[in-house]
């Protein structure tokens, strides 16, 4: 089929910028490019949106067969049920919100301030055996979760932080520390170290060049690496729920988990909390988008 | 008995104090200090945190120690380890790590690099597109596998409704052995394709347009311009993104616990989720150490593989 076809697809609105080489499939090619990509989004999409519908679903839509794609009443009970318990007092779904947001934001906080000074040492010194360090450091990383946690229970267990918000805030921190230093090296890299250099022959010292003229160029890029292991500790699962029994510690995941321990399940709330517990999530993924890829493959790969 | 030398600057204020800095000898010796200073916290949370439980378990895993007897650890030399090298039930679960790790990821690549070039050749809603798309990676893998549970049910899930809509008989998802691997692998590829798109992505807009310019000057076939441009250019990038992923697989743990919990019978546990059983179900603490180890000892070794063809990418 590939033949001349160029002048249709440049009808189409605008595609300059394609090299002509990619022109040759022609406008069929496209439309069927256009439609795969369509069904892909699609199908990638839909348990979003089913979990939100259901969300918003009365209980006999929610397990109506055939299901109910459109015409089904629109309630928010369920997610009146996460924040509020039967007896009117705070729910312990909530409860466990608060929870989440502490731990998720305390391990931040202290992964940033011992990962931030380290990286940019890393970045600026000559350290011995640089990279076997980085590589040593990363590496904790990627230890199995079950694994580590059998000795951290053991250990907790000897000091008394099982089921405690700061054995998870320590734990949390400790697996965001190698992301952090990681993803921020490769953002003091960016940054000349004659910056540093110049104001140290004004008379600053290292540190005091480090604090006025470093440290507020790497603000964006400790905006966003702090976001991500928010995002990380947020989401975490494994030591949240070997960790912590009761409702007063417990975080989100391990809570919302706990949701279909009964013969019956709510799925109704079970949805309602889940898009309660993701949608901050999407919206910081959102907010530090550029540095994406970075944030994923843990400072890895950056483009 | 003498103080041996600090090995830490505990106080980094110390360090700034120590102004001004006469140039030269001096403002070395300060540089090691600040290093030592900046990097000591973070190493010693990681030695604490990461290192000390290793060794524990290093200990553990060569006595019979369990968690809930208590009492004196024996030391058995290396039986936790025979025992489980030797065990069938650890084999079982190897080959379903396995093909759980080869059928996710595979997926994921072919379907996230299919994506990434749709989407590549796209010029217009890019953006949009790509950001849709990576909405499933961010999620809690709490979220994820509750709620593929739910629509994988065999009497209310979407699923089998929209099979049955379409004339399709109903399928046992979660509760039939081949076909609860598959949902395992299938929700997994559901989460993470997005992962490998992004990172394809990248590596496909990083290829020079001018090379494609240049070929089809040469009138070369739309699949040689794929095969000697597009991916020689994207596979390094690729590959790193495949080795990220079949790590992280590799470790697979709570998709599994809240998807399938292992069932049904052990149809779909993989190893972590055997070390989880043998540590907290059945308290063979020391056996389950030595698991672990054997577990570490494989991710070090992809680590470093992974690792060092990231250097050999970045320096090249």
């Amino acid at each position: 089929m590939a033949v001349s076809v160029d002048e249709a697809v440049s009808t189409g609105s605008a595609r300059d910028h394609t090299p002509p080489a990619r022109r040759l499939g022609g406008r069929g090619r496209s439309v069927l490019e256009v439609a795969l990509l369509t069904v892909l989004a699609v199908v990638m999409l839909f348990p979003v949106l089913w979990m939100i519908e259901t969300s918003i679903k009365e209980n006999r839509d929610v397990y109506a067969i055939p299901a109910k794609f459109f015409d089904f009443t629109i309630t928010l009970d369920h997610y009146k049920d996460v924040f509020v318990a039967p007896d009117g007092g705070r729910s312990a779904l909530s409860v466990s919100f608060l929870n989440s947001v502490v731990v998720a934001g305390v391990s931040t906080v202290l992964a940033t301030v011992l990962g931030v000074p380290a990286a940019w040492a890393y970045s600026r010194f000559a350290v011995k055996a640089k990279k076997d360090q980085l590589f040593f450091i990363l590496s904790t990383r990627f230890m199995p979760p079950v694994v580590v946690v059998i000795p951290i229970f053991l250990m907790y267990r000897q000091v008394g932080l099982i089921d405690n918000k700061l054995g998870l805030i320590l734990i949390y921190a400790a697996f965001n520390v190698p992301f952090t230093i990681w993803m921020m090296k490769g953002f003091v890299d960016e940054v000349p170290a004659e910056y540093e250099d110049a104001a140290m022959l004004d008379g600053y010292t290292r540190l005091q060049a480090f604090r006025r003229f470093t440290l507020p160029l790497l603000v964006p890029g400790i905006a966003a690496t702090a976001v991500f292991a928010l995002i990380f500790s947020w989401n975490e699962f494994v030591f949240a729920t070997f960790l912590t029994s009761s409702d007063s510690v417990r975080t989100a995941p391990p809570a919302i988990a706990g949701l279909i321990g009964g013969t019956t399940t709510d799925w109704g709330l079970v949805a309602a909390s889940s898009v309660v517990f993701a949608l901050p999530v999407l919206v910081f993924a959102y907010l530090v988008r550029k540095h994406l890829i970075a944030g994923v493959t843990l400072g890895a790969v950056r483009r | 008995m003498s103080d041996p030398a600090p090995l830490t600057i505990d106080n980094p204020g110390q360090v700034a104090s120590t102004a001004p800095p006469a140039p030269g000898r001096s403002r070395r010796l300060s540089d090691r200090g600040l290093a030592v200073a900046f990097i000591s916290p973070a190493m010693l949370l990681l030695l604490a945190m990461s290192v000390f439980p290793l060794l524990w378990s290093l200990y553990l895993s060569f006595t019979d120690y369990s968690a809930t007897r208590g009492g004196p650890a024996n030391f058995i030399g290396f039986g936790n380890y025979t025992a489980i090298l030797t065990s069938a039930q650890v084999h079982t679960r190897a080959l379903t790590t396995l093909i759980y790790v080869i059928g996710a990821v595979g997926l994921q690549t072919v379907l996230g690099f299919g994506i990434a070039y749709l989407i590549s050749r796209r010029t217009h809603g890019r953006g949009v597109l790509t950001t849709l798309f990576l909405v499933p990676m961010m999620l809690s893998p709490v979220v994820v596998g509750l709620f593929w549970r739910f629509m994988l049910d065999a009497q209310f899930g979407v699923v089998n409704s929209m099979l049955g809509s379409v004339g399709l008989g109903q399928v046992e998802w979660l509760t039939r052995q081949r076909t609860a691997l598959i949902s395992l692998i299938v929700v997994d590829t559901w989460q993470w394709t997005p992962f490998i798109m992004l990172i394809a992505l990248a590596g496909l807009s990083a290829v020079p347009k001018y090379l494609y310019e240049a070929a089809s000057i040469d009138r070369a076939s739309e699949w040689f311009r794929f095969r000697t441009i597009t991916l020689p250019l994207v596979w390094p990038l690729l590959l790193i993104a495949v080795m990220f992923r079949a790590i992280e697989a590799f470790r697979l743990f709570d998709l599994v616990y809240i998807l399938t919990n292992g069932g049904p019978g052990v149809s779909t546990e993989t190893l972590s989720f055997h070390i989880y059983k043998v540590a907290f179900l059945g308290f063979n603490t020391g056996t389950a150490s030595a698991y672990g180890i054997l577990m570490v000892l494989v991710v070090i070794v992809l680590t470093q593989f992974y690792l060092r063809y990231l250097n050999k990418l970045k320096e090249g």
